[in-house]
């Protein structure tokens, strides 16, 4: 796939091939193969909603090549705040910049965004739906530690019905034909749908509730957050979020080779006497937004041949 | 000898078998309200339906392309095409790969519920049929289809 003045909105505009050129092209940046490659580039961040890491990762990922950074994060002090469409918006930026980097809480927001601009949309998240950068970054810190993606073996765990992250990691391992383990309690399966998409891309797919029912060595767990607000009962969510709590008990019956991944802001779900484990590669996942974010604003901008 | 309670037109595109009082809906879809003379007959009987709606378009020979766009209101309409007062083409409807500012998208945190974006919906599958909103990406079914 060409990425040259292309948009990033959704992992499921991307195949097997273009998910292997993001991986390969974010090695070689990580590796140090291309300089400054950003300079004379202006990246422009409209972050609508609060967001911490995707944007600081965004920002410094752009300024560590030589890009210069305008935009703004939280829509309080902009003319949206007047009543200005997102279109408007988008027109106007589009102007002042060579690339739009994009955080919305309405879905859909990025696919419109880049239906207007007239430079390219890179979705850093829009409302529940999308955030393939994300994805991207997940994928890349995976092939640093296996080579094969086909005979992989990634349990999920959590809160698998809201998290976008998860159904578009899982999508994203689906296309090449990943094993993957749903594990999350009753109330927060996986859409049927998203499950039914899995295995048509070529998974296969298995949804439990309980970690211990894997009955094959996992390469990867990815935990998420079980959110309180989707319980009704605080007692519930309090026996509900306690089993799903990965301790260093849990990780040594997972096997000393499994490696322990999760999109953060972690709260209680991963116990910090886990961090110091080999195990824990959480932290080095957050850091390869950087060369991720890198290689992606270097290819749909075309100075990363 | 058949009696016609609307005359038969020359040259043009006759849609019948549309669902009774689904006319103006039809018409609308297709953008025919300004595109010349327009004959509608409404809760006409029909065999096949018990009472129909039937849309004759002067002058203007619809393509698939656009008459597939119906095909959620009115699946089971025909097609007929008349050049110099003879049928020339009969066809029915089948679904497009693609409805625009057809089908409402139901959720409400879309960019088409909170602002004018026109509505795209891709179908996913046919039978059952299955789309899948171009901009927030939700599937809906069959039952959760509703109208603009």
């Amino acid at each position: 796939m060409d990425f040259k003045e292309k948009s990033i909105i959704s992992i499921r505009d991307l195949n097997q091939e273009s998910l292997r050129e993001i991986i390969k092209v974010s090695s070689d940046v990580k590796k140090g193969k291309y300089k400054n490659f950003l300079r004379k580039k202006v990246i422009a961040t409209l972050f609508f909603e609060p967001s911490t890491r995707t944007r600081l990762s965004f920002e410094s990922a752009a300024k560590q090549m030589g890009a210069e950074v305008i935009g703004f994060a939280g829509a309080d002090y902009t003319s949206v705040k007047k009543g200005e469409t997102l279109g408007d918006t988008i027109r106007t930026v589009s102007g002042y910049c060579n690339v739009i980097v994009i955080r919305h809480p309405v879905e859909g927001s990025s696919r419109y965004a880049s239906e207007v601009a007239t430079v390219p949309v890179i979705n850093a998240g829009d409302g529940a739906n999308q955030h393939p950068t994300q994805t991207f970054l997940d994928l890349f810190t995976m092939s640093e530690y296996f080579s094969d993606f086909k005979n992989l073996r990634v349990g999920f765990l959590g809160d698998l019905k809201f998290g976008r992250t998860v159904h578009s990691l899982a999508y994203a391992l689906s296309l090449f034909g990943s094993t993957i383990w749903l594990i999350s309690p009753e109330i927060l399966r996986m859409p049927e749908f998203l499950v039914d998409e899995l295995r048509i891309n070529g998974s296969s797919v298995r949804e439990i509730d309980n970690l211990e029912l894997v009955d094959e060595p996992l390469d990867v767990l990815y935990v998420t957050r079980i959110q309180k607000e989707r319980f009704g009962d605080f007692q519930e969510y309090m026996r509900v979020a306690g089993s799903y709590r990965i301790t260093r008990d849990v990780v040594e019956s997972l096997g000393k080779d499994i490696k322990i991944m999760h999109p953060l802001p972690r709260v209680d779900e991963i116990d910090p006497e886990v961090d110091e484990m080999e195990n824990a590669i959480y932290f080095h996942q957050a850091h390869n937004g950087i060369p991720v974010r890198q290689a992606i604003l270097g290819m749909v901008l075309d100075v990363i041949p | 000898m058949k009696t016609y309670k609307v005359y038969a037109i020359k040259d043009g595109t006759v849609i019948d078998h549309v669902p009774a009082t689904k006319a103006l809906k039809v018409i609308d879809i297709l953008g025919l309200e300004n595109e010349g003379i327009l004959t509608i007959g409404i809760g006409f009987s029909s065999e096949k339906m018990g009472r129909k709606d039937i849309i004759k378009i002067e002058n203007k020979y619809l393509e698939k392309e656009e008459t597939d766009k119906i095909s959620l209101i009115a699946p089971l309409a025909t097609i007929n095409i008349i050049k110099n007062g003879k049928l020339v083409e009969k066809r029915k409807i089948e679904l497009p790969d693609e409805y625009i500012n057809i089908v409402k998208c139901p959720n409400p945190n879309c960019i088409t519920s909170k602002e004018h974006v026109i509505s795209r919906f891709k179908v996913i599958n046919r039978t059952p049929l299955i789309l899948r909103c171009h901009y927030c990406e939700r599937i809906i079914t069959e039952d959760e289809v509703e109208i603009l």
